[in-house]
């Protein structure tokens, strides 16, 4: 009777994991949500002794170093995640960035729940105003800021990636040196917390970038590999007016560029680019490095003659279960 | 010098060292067989307990007794970021497999990393011989 055909129009897909097109969205997503985590969980009023032994431009240098940080985060979890969300190939990327924009949610709060624990309300309110005022940081973010609204996928996993992996570190070494003084320990386990989501964002958006770049044409390769580097040299020179600007007053500004440039070969690593800083700027203080991962381990590195208690290990017959991870 | 295997994913990170090493080498693809002595290079991939470190291909590569009795070091890569974690899978499998942890490195290595792997691999595999039976 009805002789009118409906019309056609795509349906709305529901996401099935158990038909995954690409293997890293899955594995992403079970390491970021294996490793969730809240700031409720560190107990932060422990560093209350530690933090009332800094001095009071160390205290002011504390606050706006996790200002700055914080604006990074609320910058990644409001725009950045959520800006490569329409570029996502597979639905399950889509769903691995709901997970990095919430996680970056959770960092950016994580600071206030440090300042709420260790500071007073006017040192609090200083130091966001300060981040309002300071032009090197509102720099940083316009930079970013600038190629989440672009049109280019690709270069907007540039971007979010020197984000991840690059422009957090000149604030993230501060926490590193207390924890190196045995001071704010605390604050140091949930900074290693935020760290450690931060290697899986950059590699899987590094991931997703590779991805990307082999799908167009060699000479776009070469323009957005160029993009890459222009970008992290324009970063660069805002990274070290700012480390200068906060670092100058406690003497570290020359300490704090080594992690800068350690961290910027990592980030252009992500990327599946060679890295930029040659070894002679970037030799991090051990102190900064052994904060950086405690406990794991130097003794076990044979090649590089460390490993002197180092006794090699009589093969035992291993049974197939045993590797039943 | 004998021989070096390793695994890379899609990041395409260990591909990239190996590369640079210029050394010949096995990539652990499917059904992997090796029939001389070895160095394994492989990433880590730990969670925030350490778990899952070993990539899966290289566990089922290692299940394989006769791989795994000609296994003799490893060097394993990772990302200091992930603390005491950090390269985990090379501390795992030396301990399973009663081989030494030879060398660590993040991502794709610096050109340091590159110089210290092939100098340390060719000491490595003297030493090797001279204590062989």
């Amino acid at each position: 009777m009805n002789a009118q055909s409906p019309v056609r129009r795509t349906p709305t897909r529901a996401i099935n994991w158990n038909r995954v097109q690409d293997e890293t969205d899955l594995t992403v997503w079970n390491r970021l949500t294996s490793n969730f985590w809240l700031p409720e969980k560190v107990p932060l009023s422990n560093d209350i002794p530690s933090w009332a032994t800094l001095t009071d431009y160390e205290r002011q240098l504390t606050i706006r170093v996790f200002t700055g940080l914080t604006m990074l985060d609320t910058v990644q979890a409001s725009v950045g995640a959520v800006s490569m969300m329409p570029d996502a190939v597979t639905p399950h990327e889509e769903a691995v960035l709901t997970n990095i924009a919430f996680m970056e949610a959770v960092h950016a709060r994580s600071y206030s729940s440090i300042f709420s624990t260790l500071c007073s309300t006017q040192e609090i309110d200083e130091a966001f105003r300060w981040s309002e005022e300071n032009t090197h940081l509102q720099k940083k973010a316009d930079l970013i800021l600038k190629h989440y609204k672009a049109a280019d996928p690709l270069r907007r996993k540039v971007a979010s990636c020197f984000l991840e992996s690059f422009m957090f570190y000149s604030g993230f070494y501060l926490p590193m040196h207390w924890s190196s003084r045995a001071k704010l320990t605390n604050t140091a386990d949930l900074i290693r917390l935020i760290i450690r989501d931060e290697a899986v964002h950059g590699y899987y958006i590094g991931y997703k970038f590779q991805r990307g770049l082999e799908r167009v044409s060699e000479a776009e390769r070469a323009a957005v590999k160029d993009f890459a580097f222009s970008l992290m040299f324009e970063l660069y020179e805002v990274e070290e007016a700012y480390t200068e600007e906060l670092y100058d007053g406690v003497g570290l500004s020359e300490d704090v560029k080594k992690f800068l440039h350690y961290n910027a070969n990592k980030a252009l690593m992500n990327l599946g680019y060679e890295a930029l800083f040659p070894a002679s700027v970037t030799d991090v203080n051990p102190a900064i490095l052994a904060a950086l991962s405690p406990n794991s381990d130097e003794n076990h590195d044979f090649f590089s003659g460390s490993g002197s208690s180092y006794v090699i290990g009589k093969a035992v017959a291993t049974e197939d279960e045993d590797w039943d991870f | 010098m004998a021989g070096l295997v390793y695994y890379s994913s899609g990041s395409g990170n260990t591909q990239r060292f190996v590369d640079r090493l210029g050394l010949p080498a096995t990539r652990i693809l499917g059904e992997t067989r090796v029939t001389e002595p070895y160095v394994l290079i492989t990433p880590s991939y730990s969670d925030g307990l350490g778990n899952g470190a070993v990539a899966k291909p290289v566990i089922r590569f290692l299940n394989d007794p006769a791989n795994r009795c000609l296994l003799r070091g490893v060097i394993a890569s990772g990302n200091r970021n992930f603390g005491e974690y950090f390269a985990h899978a090379g501390k795992i499998i030396a301990a399973k497999c009663g081989v030494p942890v030879l060398y660590r490195f993040e991502l794709s290595g610096t050109d340091e990393d590159v110089a210290r792997v092939r100098q340390g691999l060719e000491t490595f595999w003297t030493r090797q011989r001279s204590i062989a039976p």
